[in-house]
């Protein structure tokens, strides 16, 4: 009967763990999305930031985001499944595949503040493109980079190999097989996989503070000169993103009304977060759906 | 005459849809062997599992009527089914010592049920590996990983394991499949001598298996219990066409 | 000509993952060449600046030498980083179990989807609540200045969650059945089957789970900035206010002079932390080819 009791304990210990995870998810959210709602607003999402008057908006900073996600993106996306196709489908059991993977892990859990710092030194001052948000693309391509190539060689894995058996039967070549059967075949897990990592970009913060830079030069949306630094077109200005913007107020803001914008800029960010996580399951099931063409 | 250790009554099993156990009737003996043979599928297996409520911890599956064990039904709800598991206990298909050293396996038992003195613990162990005539070959290795043993002796750590918590009943499901014929050999003597202390239940599919060592065959057909009875009966002198045709490899 | 395209695409893959190697070679090499000017250029003992107390690396105007002892920002970090592991590990472990034995329909329906969006929030988002709700809460109902080792490794122990949590779950999903069925078949219960059976059998994964989150924790940078108040002293309390490695690097690369003593100092902080997050990964692979072997 005593082991019993003990097992009863334990079980409820469990559910203590499971249960304050949620509560603290619940809090978290609750708590964004209850002042930042108070202060979002057309004006708000609009408007460019104030410097030391209150009422300023976020406008450039949101626009910044999605810019610099584009660009990593289109950095990291064809660079991530090409890696992950090597991985998945040539690499041998050796030393130089040994060496792919330990470096995978390593850039994994490399702080991200030190691939900024690495990102400084090179995209910003070695290329003498100064701040921009091409040193910034750049410098969380190398964050997300090791993500792309993960999700690739797992979505690609998961491809069963009658299919592939079944393609080189019929007598095509290995990329073929790849390109037309294996490819379509882990779309799924590559797109899924691929909002994900676009949500951690869209958050990282660290790593942009010396590479993107914390200020957003006034921007002329009616400028679409690439060449301009006006231009909110131009990758090679300084870009002050969302993430970077929300710490730079808090820091070393000088606005009266941190707090109001604090709060909105972090409930946009977190609600841009949770549509793509939603969009990723989504989509995920979705292309599944009508690759498998079934209900 | 023995007495019955365990009866099954009307015994009803479905898997979600399937009906996997019809109707079945099955007296088992103390101190004997008793075979459960049968064509892959027939439900020997799912019936063994019954006999300690295994099959609980599978999704999806419910069980009507009833086993007693003792008289006592193991499906009432009041029964403890950590208790009832500790007097039947169970030896897998594929060897499955626990991911520890030959002597922590043996005493995993002893010490779930509160056993905590090492002098006793170190008495349990000896036996049991004595008794599971594995003593000779690991008593050099005792504290190396047991994942390191050969299959044949893991399945012997297995019923070392077993015998340590001093069951009533020793239900075997094909312990000897994934092993090599001298292995099987030495579990076929092993459970020749258990039977002396034990109950003995063992599936298995290979009929000289259970010509050789079972007192009592009962033979399963899709999901029936065709026929029961003394192990040289049934393979001499089959009262079922069926149970003929099986044993004498028309089908299976 | 099919042959020419399957062997080109065969060497771009390739090249692509070779890309890999040679940003992380570059990266050691770049942050290493920075990193150890400190001491071949300013000529710093390597002792002085891993062991000197005293963080002061301001050029004064007095002809005193400024000093570059790092031990207080090493030891916010290795303080802050290791009390966040202290409170997630357990909980983290807890909830992997919960999903994996307790109740796998739930854990798999709402608990996975809530660690993922634990993951998702972004760290400056985890700082700002921080800062504007812990911060305060210290404050008033505890004591001190609210920006206190307490509230950095509070965050902290949020953020490392869904690392120790995901990991933890993978490796014991991936257990044999079969040694969870051998022990009920011995007449455990669940508790002691978890206990001396699942949990020792998984640990391998467990540890690799804490070593990641520390790491992670170790690395983080902007959240625990926003919350410890970086003041340059060891605390001698968890409401005492700190300073970390990276809270440092975050707040003055921006203001000191390429070449400076204090920029070099900095960079060999990077440095620091870049060495570091490879030794876990190295310590990581030791544990788990320990495991495989068994």
């Amino acid at each position: 009967m005593n082991n019993r009791l003990k097992d009863r304990l334990a079980t409820g210990m469990f559910w203590f763990g499971a249960v304050a995870v949620l509560l603290i998810l619940f809090f978290l959210l609750a708590y964004i999305f209850l002042h930042g709602f108070k202060s979002i607003s057309w004006h708000f999402l609009t408007s460019p930031p104030e410097t030391i008057r209150a009422g300023g908006g976020i406008g450039p900073q949101i626009f910044n985001s999605f810019y610099l996600l584009f660009l990593t993106m289109a950095i990291t996306t064809p660079v991530g499944i090409m890696a992950g196709i090597y991985l998945a489908e040539y690499a041998r059991r050796n030393n130089i595949t040994e060496a792919i993977r330990l470096s995978i892990e390593t850039l994994t859990s490399l702080p991200s503040i030190v691939i900024g710092l690495f990102g400084l030194l090179i995209f910003v001052n070695k290329t003498g493109w100064g701040y921009s948000l091409m040193a910034g693309a750049l410098a969380i391509s190398v964050i997300n980079l090791p993500f792309m190539v993960r999700i690739s060689e797992e979505a690609i894995r998961d491809v069963s190999d009658e299919m592939r058996e079944a393609s080189l039967a019929l007598g095509a070549s290995h990329w073929q097989t790849i390109w037309r059967i294996v490819l379509p075949s882990a779309l799924p897990g590559l797109i899924t996989g691929g909002i994900i990592a676009a949500g951690r970009v869209f958050g990282e913060a660290a790593a942009l503070l010396y590479t993107a830079g914390m200020s957003s030069p006034a921007l002329n949306f009616q400028n679409l000169d690439i060449t301009s630094s006006t231009s909110p077109l131009s990758p090679f200005r300084p870009a002050e993103t969302l993430a970077v913007h929300i710490w730079k107020v808090n820091s070393e803001g000088l606005i009266p009304d941190v707090r109001q914008v604090a709060d909105g800029a972090s409930a946009f960010l977190v609600l841009t977060v949770l549509v793509f996580n939603i969009t990723a399951r989504w989509a995920g099931r979705y292309i599944h759906r009508r690759l498998t063409s079934s209900q | 005459m023995s007495k019955v250790k365990v009866f099954a009554k009307d015994l009803n099993l479905y898997y979600k849809d399937f009906h996997a156990l019809k109707n079945a009737n099955l007296d088992i003996q103390a101190n004997k062997i008793t075979a459960l043979i049968g064509p892959s599928g027939c439900g020997k297996s799912t019936f063994l599992r019954t006999l300690n409520r295994m099959n609980d911890l599978i999704e999806g599956v419910r069980v009507e009527g009833a086993v007693c064990l003792d008289g006592q039904d193991i499906y009432d709800p009041k029964i403890d089914v950590v208790n009832l598991r500790k007097r039947v206990g169970m030896v897998f298909q594929k060897p499955n010592p626990f991911p520890m050293s030959v002597y922590d396996n043996v005493a995993y038992g002893p010490r779930i049920h509160g056993i905590k003195k090492k002098q006793q613990l170190d008495e349990i162990v000896e036996l049991s590996l004595h008794s599971a005539a594995l003593l000779d070959e690991v008593k050099d290795r005792l504290y190396k990983s047991a994942l390191g043993l050969s299959g044949g002796q893991q399945q012997r750590l297995c019923i070392a394991r077993l015998l340590a918590v001093e069951p009533e009943v020793v239900l075997m499901d094909e312990p000897s499949s994934a092993l090599d014929p001298i292995s099987t050999l030495k579990i076929e003597e092993l459970i020749q001598v258990l039977k002396q202390e034990y109950t003995i239940v063992i599936v298995t599919h290979n009929m000289q298996q259970a010509a050789r060592v079972s007192d009592l065959t009962a033979f399963f057909l899709m999901g029936e219990l065709v026929e029961y009875g003394v192990t040289t009966d049934i393979f001499t002198n089959p009262n079922d066409k069926r149970t003929e045709d099986y044993i004498t490899g028309r089908f299976g | 000509m099919r042959k020419y395209t399957d062997r080109l695409s065969k060497w771009l893959s390739f090249a692509c993952a070779g890309l890999v190697v040679i940003l992380t070679v570059s990266i050691l090499y770049f942050i290493s060449s920075k990193g150890l000017a400190t001491f071949f250029v300013n000529d710093v003992s390597i002792k002085e600046f891993l062991f000197g107390v005293r963080w002061s690396p301001e050029p004064s105007s007095e002809q005193v030498k400024p000093l570059v002892g790092s031990l207080p920002l090493t030891s916010g970090s290795i303080i802050i980083s290791f009390l966040a592991a202290c409170i997630s590990a357990p909980l983290s472990i807890l909830v992997a179990v919960f999903i994996t034995e307790i109740a796998p329909g739930w854990g798999r329906k709402i608990i996975q989807p809530t660690i993922e969006l634990l993951a998702g929030i972004p760290s400056v988002v985890y700082g700002y609540i921080g800062l504007s709700v812990l911060v305060p809460f210290i404050r008033n109902s505890i004591g001190g200045l609210g920006f206190s080792v307490l509230a950095g490794f509070l965050v902290l122990s949020v953020m490392i969650l869904p690392t120790i949590i995901s990991v933890s779950t993978e490796s014991l999903r991936a257990l044999p059945e079969q040694w969870k069925h051998a022990s009920y078949a011995l007449g455990a219960t669940r508790w002691q089957t978890i206990r001396m059976v699942l949990i020792p059998a998984a640990r391998p994964g467990l540890i690799t789970g804490i070593v990641l989150g520390l790491a992670r924790a170790f690395g983080e940078a902007l959240a625990v900035q926003m919350v410890i108040g970086n003041v340059r002293k060891v605390p001698d309390s968890i409401l005492d206010q700190t300073i970390t490695l990276t809270s440092a690097i975050t707040m003055d690369m921006g203001y000191t002079v390429m070449g400076s003593l204090w920029n070099n100092a900095l960079w060999s902080m990077a440095l620091m932390l870049l060495l570091i997050s490879f030794f876990s990964i190295l310590t990581i692979r030791l544990i788990s080819k320990r495991g495989a072997i068994r």
